[in-house]
């Protein structure tokens, strides 16, 4: 009898053991999850899918329409930027888009993501106009149909629009490092 | 008579107000379907029919354009995970990458079958 009690106590043990790996085990995969990046994108593969699709926009400034295809044609690379005034990183990454509109081969192309004209006016002239073009997706459609989330997000293009770096949220001075760096080869 | 007129006066104004906040055009059956089966990328844990972020919004938009213009309902699916990847898809399809998915359970419920079978067997045999 005693020594079925002392089994069961030694069994109890590894039961109890097995139990509290299993948790350990829980946790260090909760933990995983929750350190990870929320945001899943397709990675830019070299060849498929990675070219920005043509489209119509009409303009900030001016009641005509314009197509992307033509503006990408005036330079060599464009970065094209999806913005709002009620944005507030925008606010915070719009002076680094002023930096990088120094660049020669470089021209910024703005997409107002719904958003009112009154704002976004008001946006540009409070804190500057980064961009050679503006333009406007007044109902969200036309940045889905880039693949986009929401805004900041930022795509630098080449002349064919091939798709050379995407950046999703603002953008900061390591992006502005790898932006130079693929401008400059 | 005063109190049939604050009664008419009431239902008129519910309907005021009912106007107001009514959408332009209800979403159709189908919209609803797609956008259930729709991830919100932004948002965790819902679906694009569950949320009221920007992104889900513009997305029903996306959506209803996308079936005006003929798209049918898998062409739609197909364009969002060519923009967005798999993960925008509640349903993950058949793949190479998720192969694995479908096919251990089966290779479990396979597992478990045969060693039940086995044991049945054994005790039958004893």
């Amino acid at each position: 009898m005693e020594e079925l009690l002392q089994f069961s106590a030694k069994k109890k043990i590894t039961f109890s053991f097995l139990i509290f790996a299993f948790l350990i085990f829980c946790f260090l995969i909760l933990n995983k999850a929750l350190n990870e990046d929320k945001i899943y994108s397709p990675k830019l593969e070299k060849n498929k899918n990675s070219y920005l699709p043509d489209f119509n926009l009409p303009q900030l400034f001016s009641p005509d329409q314009v197509l992307l295809s033509e503006i990408v044609k005036q330079k060599d690379f464009s970065l094209v930027n999806i913005w709002a005034s009620w944005c507030i990183p925008c606010r915070e990454e719009n002076d680094l888009l002023k930096s990088l509109s120094n660049i020669n081969s470089l021209q910024n192309i703005g997409i107002n993501y719904k958003d009112k004209k009154k704002n976004s006016i008001k946006f540009l002239q409070d804190y500057g106009n980064p961009f050679n073009h503006n333009l406007v997706d007044y109902n969200g459609t036309e940045s889905i149909n880039l693949g986009a989330y929401g805004v900041p997000e930022t795509f630098l293009i080449n002349k064919n629009r091939k798709i050379l770096l995407k950046i999703i949220g603002p953008i900061n001075n390591n992006h502005i490092k790898q932006i130079t760096k693929i401008i400059n080869g | 008579m005063a109190k049939k007129k604050i009664l008419i006066l009431i239902l008129l104004l519910i309907n005021i107000f009912g106007n107001c906040y009514s959408e332009n055009k209800p979403y159709s059956k189908l919209e609803n379907d797609i956008s259930k089966n729709l991830r919100c990328l932004i948002c965790q844990g819902q679906s694009i029919y569950d949320s009221n972020s920007e992104f889900a919004l513009s997305m029903r938009v996306y959506i209803r354009d996308q079936i005006d213009s003929g798209y049918s309902e898998s062409q739609i699916y197909n364009m969002l995970v060519k923009k967005y990847g798999q993960w925008i898809v509640y349903d993950p399809g058949y793949s190479k990458k998720t192969f694995l998915l479908w096919f251990i359970p089966l290779l479990f419920f396979l597992l478990g079958g045969a060693i039940i079978y086995l044991r049945i067997y054994k005790s039958r045999k004893l």
